[in-house]
C-alpha cells in the first residue's frame, strides 16, 4: 500500500514467534489495547506452561527443566497431526472440528510422553539428591530436543501451522476518528480475533477444570497430601506413584495444550531445538516462580504478569530486550521475596 | 615429627618461591615444547582441535570449582565465557588499531602459529593479547561476584535459573551492542576510521561489540603456548584449590551448608569465591576463544553452558582429572562420530591387559566389553554417520549416569587416588 500511512492497517497476526511489535504512530489508547490484549494472551499461555512446573514442583520438589520441552512438542505434534492428515498443505480446507482434533490428540500424545519421562527417568531418582534429579531434568530437555531436531522426526526447518480456525474478527474496539479524510469509513481499531478469545477461554477454563481437581476431587486431595508430606502420605494409603503419574500427565497435557494455541497465534513453528523454544519455557518457569512455585493461582497470576510485563516493555521500551525483562523480574522476585508472590517459605533443616 | 607440629616454621624466601613458582613454570615450559614441537607435527584440523580441547579443560575445570566443590549449580557459565570473549577481543582489536595502526597480527613466536610469521619472542602484540585476556577474566570475575551474590540467598535449582538467566541477558546485551568500527581499504577513509577509533578511547571502545553480527578480525593470538599455558595454570589454581584449607570448606558446604555454617564455614564468602574464580578462569577461555575462532558471533547461548555442564557431569563432580578427561572425550567425539572408527581392536588390548593383570577375574568385564565392541560395530555398520546423534547421546548418558552412578565417573577422586591409597596402605603395612 504505498502513499498510504501503513499506521492503521493493523492485523496482529505476526508471522514469527515474538516479532518486535509493529512500530506506529496510532493513538495511545490504541497502542496501550494492542499490548495489553497481546500480553493477556501470551500470558495465559505462559500461565498454562507454568501450571505444570509448579504442579510438578509441588509433588516432587524440583525443576522439572523437560517441560518446556514438552510445550515444544504441544506445538510440534499438533502440526505434525495435521500434515498426516493433510490439513497442512496450503489449499487444504481443513473441516471445522480439526482445532478440536488436533488439540485432543497433541495432548494424548504429550500426556504420554509426560508419563513416560517421569515412569523412566524421575522416578529411579526418587530418593536421590536434589542435584541429581535437576541434572536428569536438563538431559531429558536435550534429549526431547536432540531428538525431534532428527532427519526422521521433525527436522530441522521451520514449520508452518495451516490455518485450522477461521479468521474472524470477534468484535473490534474504535479508538477516535479516522485519520485519512479520504477514507472516512477506516477507523484506528483494535480488533478482537477468534483465536485471541479462544485462547483465554480455553485456558481459564482449563484452569478452572484444574482448581477442581486439586480441591474437589479425592485425587486432588491425594496430589495435596503427597505435596504437604510424601512418606505420610504414602502411610496413610494415597497411591503415590499412581499420584505422582498423574501429575505429569496432567501437566503435560496443558503444555502441549498451550503449544498447540501458541502454534495457532504465531504459525511459524521454530526448529525444535531453536532457542525460541527453551526461552519460552523458561519465561513460563519465571511466571511459576514470581507466583510463588507450588502454588497454582500463583502460576497463574505469574503467567500473565510475565506476559504483559514482556508486551508492555517491549511496546513502549525497548523491543529486543524482551528477554531480559523477563529474567531482571525473576532475579528481583528472588532477591526480594524469593518465596514468590503467593508462595510459602519452607525452613530447610539438616 | 615436623610435620605434627601445630605451627610449622615459616617458610624462607628461596622455599616460598619454589613452591609457588616452580609448578607454573614446568606448565608453561611444558606448554611451549606442546607449541613449538608437537603441534607443527599435527595436521592443521587436529591442531584446531587441540586448541578446542584447551578452551573446554579451561572452562570444564574452572565449572567443577563451582559445581563440583562448592556444589552450587551454576548453569550460565557461556555468560562469563562471552564477557572475557568480547572484552578481550575488543582490548587487542581496538588497541591494535590504535598502537599499531592496523589490526593486523603483531605477535611473536610464542603466539605465532607458524615461525615463519614471527617478529620477535615476546613483542609488544603478545603484551596487548596477555592484557586482553587479564581483563576479560577481570571483568568476567567481576560479572561473577554479581551473580554470586544472589546465590546467598537461594538453593540449588533457584540459583540454577539465575545463572541461565544471568547468560541470556547478556547474550541478548551482547546482541544490542553497536557496530564494531571496522577499517575500511580505502587508505584515506581508514586514515580516518584510525583517527576516530583513537578519539573514541577505551572504555566506550569495548562496547562496539559488533551486535548481532558479531565481532570480526580479531587477530589470531590464541597458540597453543597461551591455550596450554592457562590450562596449566588452571588445572594448577584448581588443585591448589581443593587441597587448601579453602577447598575443604567448599567441598564441607556442597555436602551439607547447615552443617558447614553451623561448624564456622562462612557460607556466602567462599560460595563467592567459587563464583568470582570460576567466572574468572571462564573469561580467559573465552578470550583465548575469542583469539582462536576470530570471529565471535553469538556461540555463548545456554547450549555452550549445557556442553561444559555435561562435561563437567560426566567428568565427576568435583574430579579435575575427571572434567579433564571428559573435556577431551566430548570435544573429540563429535569428529569420531563423523566417521566412527572399529572399536574392537582397542577393545581386545584392552581385554588382554586385563586378563594378564587381573587373571580370571576379569572375565565379566572382558564380556561386558565385548558386547559394546559388538553393538558398535552393528551401529557403525547399520547407521554409519553417528554425528547427528551426538547429543542424544549425551542426554542419554547424562541420564543413564545419574541413575546408575551419580557421582558422576571419578566422583569426588582423581584418576589416581586409587594408586596413591595404595602406596599408603603399603607404607602402613611396612611400618607395622
Amino acid at each position: 500500500m504505498p502513499g498510504r500511512p501503513q499506521a492503521y492497517a493493523l492485523r496482529l497476526r505476526p508471522s514469527s514467534p515474538l516479532p518486535a511489535p509493529v512500530s506506529y504512530t496510532a493513538r495511545p489508547v490504541q497502542k496501550f489495547l494492542e499490548t495489553l490484549l497481546n500480553g493477556v494472551s501470551v500470558g495465559s499461555l505462559y500461565a498454562l506452561v507454568a501450571l505444570g512446573y509448579t504442579m510438578v514442583y509441588g509433588v516432587l520438589r524440583f525443576i522439572n527443566f523437560a517441560h518446556g520441552d514438552i510445550f515444544m512438542l504441544g506445538a510440534w505434534v499438533s502440526l505434525a497431526v495435521a500434515r498426516a492428515l493433510s490439513w497442512a498443505a496450503p489449499d487444504a480446507n481443513p473441516p471445522w472440528y480439526a482445532a478440536i482434533v488436533l488439540l485432543l490428540t497433541s495432548m494424548a500424545i504429550c500426556a504420554t510422553l509426560g508419563f513416560l519421562v517421569e515412569r523412566f527417568a524421575y522416578r529411579p531418582l526418587r530418593k536421590a539428591p536434589r542435584l541429581n534429579v535437576l541434572i536428569t531434568a536438563i538431559g531429558v530437555s536435550l534429549f526431547i530436543q536432540n531428538f525431534a531436531q532428527l532427519e526422521w522426526v521433525f527436522g530441522v526447518n521451520t514449520g508452518t501451522m495451516p490455518r485450522v480456525l477461521p479468521d474472524v474478527e470477534l468484535f473490534s474496539i474504535t479508538c477516535g476518528p479516522p485519520p485519512d479524510p479520504a477514507e472516512p469509513e477506516v477507523y484506528p481499531k483494535v480488533s478482537i480475533y477468534l483465536i485471541d478469545t479462544l485462547i483465554l477461554v480455553t485456558s481459564i477454563s482449563l484452569m478452572l477444570a484444574l482448581q477442581w481437581l486439586v480441591y474437589g476431587t479425592k485425587l486432588g486431595l491425594g496430589m495435596r497430601a503427597v505435596s504437604h508430606d510424601t512418606t505420610t502420605a504414602a502411610l496413610m494409603g494415597v497411591p503415590v506413584d499412581r499420584v505422582i503419574s498423574i501429575t505429569f500427565i496432567i501437566g503435560s497435557a496443558l503444555a502441549a495444550a498451550a503449544g498447540f494455541f501458541f502454534a495457532l497465534k504465531y504459525p511459524t513453528i521454530q526448529q525444535p531445538a531453536g532457542a525460541t523454544w527453551v526461552l519460552l519455557g523458561l519465561k513460563a518457569f519465571v511466571a511459576a516462580v514470581v507466583g510463588g512455585i507450588g502454588n497454582m493461582r500463583g502460576a497463574m497470576v505469574g503467567g500473565v504478569i510475565i506476559g504483559l510485563l514482556e508486551w508492555f516493555g517491549a511496546a513502549y521500551f525497548s523491543p529486543q530486550l524482551r528477554d531480559v525483562y523477563v529474567f531482571v523480574l525473576l532475579i528481583v522476585v528472588l532477591l526480594v521475596k524469593p518465596s514468590g508472590l503467593f508462595g510459602s517459605t519452607v525452613p530447610e533443616k539438616v | 615429627m615436623s610435620d605434627l607440629t601445630l605451627h610449622p616454621a615459616p617458610l624462607t624466601l628461596g622455599e616460598t618461591l619454589r613452591r609457588s613458582l616452580l609448578a607454573p613454570l614446568i606448565g608453561l615450559a611444558l606448554a611451549f615444547v606442546i607449541h613449538r614441537f608437537i603441534v607443527p607435527l599435527l595436521n592443521p584440523l587436529h591442531a584446531s582441535l587441540a586448541l578446542d580441547i584447551g578452551v573446554n579443560i579451561i572452562l570444564a575445570v574452572s565449572l567443577t570449582i563451582v559445581n563440583g566443590f562448592t556444589g552450587q549449580f551454576s548453569i550460565g557459565h557461556a555468560g562469563f565465557m562471552a564477557i572475557g570473549a568480547f572484552t578481550a577481543a575488543g582490548v587487542t582489536y581496538y588497541g591494535s588499531v590504535m598502537l599499531f595502526g592496523s589490526e593486523a597480527f603483531a605477535g611473536g613466536i610464542l603466539s605465532a602459529a607458524e615461525a615463519g610469521d614471527a617478529t620477535g619472542f615476546f613483542t609488544s602484540g603478545d603484551l596487548l593479547f596477555l592484557a586482553g585476556c587479564l581483563l576479560g577474566g577481570l571483568i568476567a570475575g567481576v560479572a561473577g561476584f554479581a551473580v554470586g551474590l544472589p546465590s546467598l540467598r537461594l538453593r540449588g535449582d533457584y540459583l540454577a535459573i539465575v545463572t541461565l538467566g544471568f547468560g541470556e541477558i547478556v547474550r541478548s546485551l551482547l546482541e544490542q551492542s553497536p557496530d564494531q568500527l571496522l577499517l575500511p581499504s580505502d587508505p584515506a577513509a581508514r586514515a580516518a576510521q584510525i583517527e576516530h577509533i583513537r578519539d573514541v578511547g577505551f572504555p566506550t571502545l569495548l562496547i562496539h561489540s559488533g551486535g548481532a553480527i558479531g565481532f570480526g578480525r580479531v587477530p589470531a593470538y590464541a597458540s597453543h603456548f597461551w591455550v596450554y599455558g592457562f590450562v596449566a595454570l588452571t588445572i594448577l589454581v584448581a588443585f591448589r584449590l581443593k587441597a587448601s584449607s579453602h577447598g575443604r570448606a567448599m567441598l564441607a558446604i556442597r555436602e551439607n551448608e547447615v552443617a558447614a555454617a553451623s561448624m564456622g564455614v562462612p557460607i556466602t564468602r567462599y560460595k563467592v569465591t567459587a563464583f568470582v574464580i570460576a567466572a574468572c578462569l571462564a573469561g580467559i577461555a573465552g578470550a583465548l576463544y575469542a583469539h582462536q575462532v576470530r570471529l565471535i558471533p553469538d556461540q555463548f547461548g545456554f547450549q555452550r553452558s549445557f556442553d561444559i555442564l555435561i562435561m563437567v557431569v560426566l567428568g565427576g563432580l568435583g574430579s579435575i582429572s575427571g572434567s579433564v578427561i571428559a573435556a577431551i572425550i566430548i570435544t573429540l567425539l563429535p569428529e569420531i562420530l563423523r566417521s566412527p572408527p572399529p572399536l574392537w581392536p582397542v577393545m581386545l588390548v584392552i581385554i588382554a591387559v586385563l586378563f594378564i593383570v587381573r587373571g580370571r577375574r576379569a572375565i565379566r568385564a572382558a564380556i561386558v566389553l565385548a558386547a559394546v565392541a559388538i553393538v558398535w560395530e552393528i551401529v557403525r555398520w547399520v547407521v554409519g554417520d553417528l554425528s547427528p546423534y551426538r547429543m542424544i547421546l549425551f542426554a542419554l548418558a547424562l541420564i543413564v549416569m545419574m541413575i546408575l552412578r551419580p557421582q558422576g565417573l571419578l566422583g569426588l577422586r582423581e584418576v589416581w587416588d586409587k594408586w596413591i591409597d595404595r602406596r599408603r596402605a603399603a607404607k602402613v603395612e611396612a611400618a607395622a
